[in-house]
Order: C-alpha cells, then structure tokens, then sequence
C-alpha cells in the first residue's frame, strides 16, 4: 500500500501495538467509569438516563483518546513529516485512525456497559449503526480540535472548552436517535437523522482539510 | 465602504436609534395573548441578536482574509469583532431573560433556540481564552483564525438547522430566520422593526470601529514605547 494516509495510520497502528499503555488506559479509563456509574446510577436508571449517561461517558472518553493525536508529535518527529507529507495526509489519516480507535472502543464500551447496566436495546442494529457514526463524527472533530490545543498550553481543559459547544450539534442528533434505537425505533423513522450525523462529520472533514495546513507549521 | 466609515453612519445611526427608541415605547402595537406590551421587546432583543450575528460575519471576513494575507491588523479585527460580538450577545441574552420570565413565567426554558445561543457565547468565549494560552503571537493568531472559521460553520449548522428539526419550540420563528418572516410581523411593527435592525446595525458597526481603533493605536503604543 503506497498510500501515504494509510501509511500514517499503520505507523499510529504500530506505535498503539508496540506500546500498549495507550489503548489499555483509555480501556482502564472506560471501565472505570462505568463502575462508578454504575455505583452512583445504580437502580434508578431509566430509558433515557441509561442513553444519557452512556454518550457522556462516550464523550470523555473519545476526548482522552483524541487529546493524544498530536501531543506525541514533537520537535525532530515534525521535521520529519514537514519533508514527507502534505498536511492535509496527516489530519486526515489521524482522523480516520482516531474514528477506527473510537469505534473499536465504543463497542467494547457499549458491551461493558450492557454487563453493568443491563441491557434495554429494542433496536440494536440502529443503535450501533447510530453510535458509529456518533463517535466516528466526533474522532472528526476531536482531532482537528486537539491539533489546534497542542498549540497552547493546558491541554485537556482546553481541549475541552474548545470541543464541547462543537460538538453539541452532533451529539444532540446522536442521543435522540440513541435514545429513540433504545425504545424500539426503525431505520425509516431516523434516516434523516443518521443523514445529518454524515453531513456535520463531512462537513468538518472537509473543514479540516482547508484549514489544518495553517496551523501545522510553526 | 467610504459611508460607513464617515461620520455620517455615526449620526444616522443615532438618529435611526432614537426613532426605535421613541417609537419602540410609544408607537402602537398589536394586543396580543401573553406578550401583551412586552412585545416591543422585539426591537431590542432581535436587534441585539442579529447585531451579534453580523459582527461574528465581520470576524470571519478577518479571519479569512488573516490566512489569505497574515497581516496581524486582520487578526486584531477578527479578536476585536468576537468581543464586541459577545456584548452584543450578552444584552441580547439579559433582554431574552427578562422578556421570558414575564412572559414564559422563567429566566431559562430548555428552548432548543435558548440553548443554542448559549452554545454561542460559549464558542466564543472558548475563542478568546484560547487565544490567552497560546504564547507564540503568530501561532496565536493562526490558530485563533482557524478555530473561527470552524466554530463559526459548525455554530450556524447548529442554529439555523437543529431548532427546525426539534419537535417543538417555544420560541417563535422554528421555520424560518426568527422575526424575519415579515408576513407575520404586524405592519404597525414593521416601520419600527427595520429601522431597529439598521440602526443596530450601524451601530454595531460603530463600536466595532471605535474598539479597534483604540486596541490599533495601544499596540502601536507598545511596539514604540
């Protein structure tokens, strides 16, 4: 594969493989908060609060994964892409990387959480075709935003004042249709909404593309 | 562009506001269920609000033109126009609460509309405190430009699109640019109204100047003190 975008994601691959900490803390970080929720939440946990809590601990959790995208990437390493690459390579392979982590991740959340919780999904194939797109929009605009945070300093809360309000439009379409997947809607009913989730995510794909070049070189 | 940076748009603009001002309070209106008198709110509240949203235009003109040209005088505007912005949003957000305590009975309904214009301040005022933390001026200024344009695209998905798809909203105008849709707007309230939104227009334009003018000459002020 000489593609250059896929060869930055199989170096984040390799890198994620060869040391393991990162995908094992967000993994650790997951279950760990879904025992505290579940400790907290526990037997007065509705339709609604089970969908709720479940996307905010989806959200922090795609933020700390994101946060990482391009912190790691330091001094000699840049140089060393500034030759190789075009800018728009390198967010768009951090992107997908990012959207497949998420994925990945979110269905082994959904899996943890079902254990705990127990699990109320009357539609699951919409609810899981609903939350891929949810977390692979959100990787979109987590990591685009986290390039943007490595530039300053105090990154997480940053990160988080920064992404929050822009992701809000994307999450509200994606906690309705979850919710709705919950309680037994069907593809027919929610299409327009799963449209909406690709839009806002090509949207901001596109976006990337246009303006990552600025900011990539010091 | 010569008219608006005269004099002359300074005094028309007050002129225009102390019609809307007299006008707003005395004129007649129509009497209506619930908003009753208060409906003269309209002049100010939608005022404020379509103020910010053109000032927040005016900030991604500079933005833009910032990653054309990287003349810092661009990014100074783009900073100065999401401030004035934020002022205009604030008035907007009182005069809002104020309106829908006496007439929806609180200070904060969960208003698809309501909380879209709090996600706004909230993307600006992230705006300004990343260009706090970020200590390298010309990354400063990049990185400020580019999170304009982004927030700025995504924020006008998120208010022109999602309130139209909620199922219901208490706020007037979920299908269409709220009070724009002139053909329910009395006429009565119509020779006040387009005044009102021209006059804070210019107005708004007014302040903007002003506050770059004087953010210009304080860093002038600095580079050669």
């Amino acid at each position: 594969m000489n593609n250059p975008v896929f060869s930055i994601m199989m170096k984040e691959f390799l890198l994620e493989y060869r040391m393991k900490y990162a995908f094992n803390g967000v993994l650790l970080f997951l279950v760990s908060t879904i025992f505290v929720g579940y400790l907290s939440f526990s037997g007065m946990i509705d339709n609604p609060g089970w969908n709720a809590l479940f996307w905010i601990i989806m959200l922090f959790t795609s933020v700390n994964v994101s946060l990482k995208s391009f912190v790691q990437e330091r001094g000699g390493l840049l140089l060393y892409y500034y030759i190789l690459f075009r800018p728009q390579w390198v967010i768009q392979a951090k992107i997908f990387y990012n959207a497949l982590l998420l994925v990945v991740l979110s269905l082994i959340g959904l899996a943890i959480y079902a254990l705990f919780f127990g699990n109320p999904l009357k539609n699951p194939a919409l609810f899981v075709v609903n939350m891929v797109l949810g977390v692979a929009g959100l990787a979109a605009i987590l990591s685009m935003m986290s390039a943007i945070a490595s530039k300053a300093q105090n990154n997480f809360t940053l990160m988080s004042i920064l992404s929050f309000p822009l992701v809000l439009p994307l999450l509200l379409v994606t906690i309705r249709t979850s919710l709705s997947a919950l309680e037994g809607g069907s593809f027919t009913d929610h299409w327009h909404n799963l449209t909406i989730s690709v839009l806002l995510s090509s949207i901001t794909l596109v976006l990337s593309n246009l303006l990552f070049p600025y900011i990539w070189r010091e | 562009m010569l008219f608006l940076k005269s004099n002359w748009a300074k005094i028309l603009s007050v002129f225009i506001l102390i019609y809307v001002i007299a006008g707003g309070f005395l004129f007649e209106v129509p009497m209506l269920p619930v908003v009753h008198e208060s409906i003269r709110n309209i002049y100010f509240h939608v005022g404020m609000w379509f103020s910010m949203m053109f000032v927040l235009a005016l900030a991604l003109y500079h933005s833009l033109a910032y990653l054309r040209g990287m003349r810092p005088e661009d990014d100074l505007k783009a900073h100065v126009a999401v401030k004035t912005s934020l002022v205009f949003g604030t008035l907007g957000l009182i005069i809002g609460m104020i309106w829908a305590r006496a007439t929806w009975g609180a200070f904060w309904v969960n208003d698809p509309k309501l909380n879209g214009a709090a996600v706004g301040m909230l993307i600006y005022l992230a705006y300004l405190v990343l260009r706090g933390s970020v200590e390298n001026p010309l990354m400063r200024s990049k990185v400020a430009a580019v999170y304009n344009i982004f927030a700025f695209v995504l924020y006008f998905v998120f208010v022109m699109i999602l309130p139209r798809m909620a199922v219901a909203s208490i706020h007037p105008g979920i299908d269409g640019n709220p009070a724009l849709a002139t053909g329910d707007l009395d006429p009565r309230m119509q020779k006040v109204f387009f005044p009102a939104i021209a006059g804070w227009f210019l107005f708004a334009w007014w302040i903007f100047r002003v506050y770059f003018k004087v953010q210009n000459f304080a860093l002038k002020i600095d580079r050669y003190s």
